[in-house]
């Protein structure tokens, strides 16, 4: 079987984002861009699912400029086969991102496509469920287990009143959630063979994908700021504060 | 236009999402209709008709929906969605699996986790954990929208809309539910709570956890915990507060031995009065915190429970 995984190269998820000053986005130049985190657990899903004889090849994909090239042979030394940069310099979004994952499905046959659960800078949480549903493929969201079988997969997820485990007709699609395990850190021999592995660049108009964006950003704005309140010496002051002044217990 | 809202609900009873997100509903238009899709979920059904602001109920009963898996909801709101100009749910783990299918499906983008309602088509949302607010317009002839219940103060009970039987399609089938682990607890639910006690990799473990979990209980108050903490097995996966965690928004917060992570403050930090111990002074969750408490956390809990 045939791992296809999506990974969107986003602003590292240390760095604190600045609002632009004329409210027409976020700050990105200047700053560090990574592996979306939830899609370096997809990606090493996959590695896992090949290592135990499951999975036979992994392919990587990522939308986006030049410099996702990156993000692409990060996953490559993690331990992928093969990586297609679709490039396109202007906003993703999540229904484009599926309807090119959806043609590079049709030309690549896998048998699986594991996504990250959620990018952590649109946190859309879309993308994956958006290709199972023009596919017409299960889904598997939030995975906090992946247990592939015979024609299926079974894949436990994290729902919010603790787990579901549902069983998925192969092919299929899955999104990782933050317990499906831990990501590796790619080797230095790794980075190295990473850098010779096959890497094509295709656009979204050669996949005849129309990726304009459908929704208008009127204005992107800081949040209202929080100040820091009070220290208090020891727990008296504490119960006083809560009763008498904030009055919430 | 009429509004379509799908209801959570584990078909014995509504879930508190529901009446959050007829609010959001209210701000879009008067004639708003509530999607039950369940296996035997009557009782469900009859709990959104008393939902202020409801005008009708759609009951879709067919076992197919019982665990409310994603590929026959949201065939069933495609068949349902002409006529209706939005469509709605919470942003639980249920509308979160759900309506991005149905948004392609219609080939409309989706719009997530709404926190205010600009206009009949502009919505404002926050991206980068919380970290900026956009404003996004939908030029789509259906806007398909998720709810932050936090946003949106719960619709009240006291009416009586009309239950109506939906027919059902064909369900697709590639995906069968298995089980379900689900967390017993006789505490309030994390996102509706009044009170909401966190506890992080600071508690050590989880054999620590019944500290926190006897202050709660003192104060009628619901637990939840970091990722730290989730992820070391201290508490089950749905304790998370945060970015890809719950929000919760309630009138006090109190984060115990939590460092605060923007991926965390991005789950609490509006809630009305926050609390903070840690025995570090420099730790960001005190630049939130309207109180904190600068001290170790296994002597300052048992003082606290004495003191409440
Ligand atoms: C993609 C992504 C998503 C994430 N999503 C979330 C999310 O949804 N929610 C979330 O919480 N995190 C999330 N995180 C993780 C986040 O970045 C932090 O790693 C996490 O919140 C840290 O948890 P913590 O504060 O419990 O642990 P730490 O950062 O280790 O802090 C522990 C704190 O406990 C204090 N402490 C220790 N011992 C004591 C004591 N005896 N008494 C008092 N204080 C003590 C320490 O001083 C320290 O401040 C996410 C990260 C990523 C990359
Ligand atoms: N531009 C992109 N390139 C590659 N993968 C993407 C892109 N955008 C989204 N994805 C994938 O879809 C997941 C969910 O993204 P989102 O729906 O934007 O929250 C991510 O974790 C990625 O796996």
């Amino acid at each position: 079987m045939k791992i296809l995984c999506a990974v969107k190269r986003v602003v590292d998820y240390n760095v604190k984002i600045r609002v632009k000053t004329d409210q027409s986005g976020v700050e990105t130049s200047n700053v560090k861009f990574s592996m979306n985190p939830f899609d370096e657990i997809a990606v090493e899903e996959a590695v896992r699912l090949k290592e135990a004889g499951a999975a036979t090849e992994i392919v990587v994909v990522s939308i986006g400029p030049a410099q996702a090239q990156e993000t692409l042979r990060t996953a490559l030394a993690m331990g992928a086969d093969r990586a297609i940069l679709v490039q396109t310099d202007g906003a993703t979004e999540p229904l484009a991102v599926a309807k090119v994952l959806k043609a590079l499905v049709e030309k690549e046959a896998p048998g699986m496509v594991i996504l990250g659960k959620q990018a952590i800078d649109d946190d859309c949480n879309q993308t994956g469920q958006m290709l199972a549903a023009l596919l017409g493929w299960a889904q598997g969201t939030f995975a906090s287990k992946v247990v592939a079988g015979d024609g299926k997969v079974a894949v436990t997820r994290e729902i919010d009143g603790g787990l579901e485990v549902v069983s998925l007709t192969l092919p299929a699609v899955v999104t990782a959630d933050l317990r499906l395990n831990e990501p590796r850190y790619a080797s230095l021999p790794n980075i190295m063979k990473a850098k010779k592995k096959p890497l094509e660049t295709v656009t979204p108009d050669a996949l005849g994908v129309d990726v304009t964006p459908r929704l208008k950003t009127l204005k992107v704005a800081e949040p209202p700021k929080r100040e820091a309140g009070i220290k208090v010496p020891d727990v008296a002051v504490l119960v006083d504060k809560l009763k008498n002044e904030a009055r919430v217990i | 236009m009429p509004i379509l809202i799908l209801a959570d609900h584990d078909n014995a009873s509504l879930k508190p999402a529901t009446a959050h997100t007829v609010t959001a509903a209210t701000k879009l238009g008067t004639d708003i209709h509530v999607l039950v899709a369940g296996r035997g979920a009557t009782p469900a059904a009859e709990e959104a008709a008393k939902l202020a602001g409801v005008a009708k109920v759609l009951l879709a009963d067919d076992a197919s929906y019982e665990h409310a898996l994603a590929e026959p909801v949201a065939a069933l709101l495609v068949s349902l969605a002409p006529g209706y100009s939005h469509i709605l749910a919470a942003a639980t783990s249920v509308g979160k699996n759900v309506l991005p299918r149905v948004a392609a499906l219609l080939d409309v983008a989706m719009i997530s986790e709404i926190t205010a309602v600009v206009s009949a088509d502009s919505f404002e949302r926050p991206i980068y954990a919380g970290n900026a607010i956009a404003t996004v317009q939908s030029a789509d002839p259906v806007k398909i929208v998720t709810i932050r219940t936090t946003a949106f103060e719960a619709a009240a009970a006291g009416n009586c809309a009309a239950v109506e039987s939906v027919t059902t399609p064909a369900a697709p089938g590639p995906s069968s539910f298995v089980s379900a682990e689900l967390t017993k607890s006789e505490r309030p639910e994390l996102t509706a709570a009044r009170i909401v006690i966190s506890g992080g990799r600071g508690m050590q473990s989880g054999e620590n956890f019944p500290l926190l979990e006897a202050l709660a209980d003192k104060l009628g108050a619901a637990v939840g915990a970091s990722r730290a903490a989730v992820d070391a097995g201290f508490v089950p996966n749905d304790y998370q507060v945060g970015q890809t965690g719950k929000i919760v928004a309630p009138e006090l917060y109190i984060a115990v031995g939590i460092s605060g992570a923007i991926q965390h403050l991005a789950g609490m930090k509006d809630s009305k009065v926050i609390v903070a111990i840690n025995k570090d002074e420099e730790a960001p969750i005190f630049q939130v915190a309207d109180y904190g408490l600068v001290a170790d956390l296994f002597k300052a809990l048992p003082e606290l429970q004495q003191a409440v």
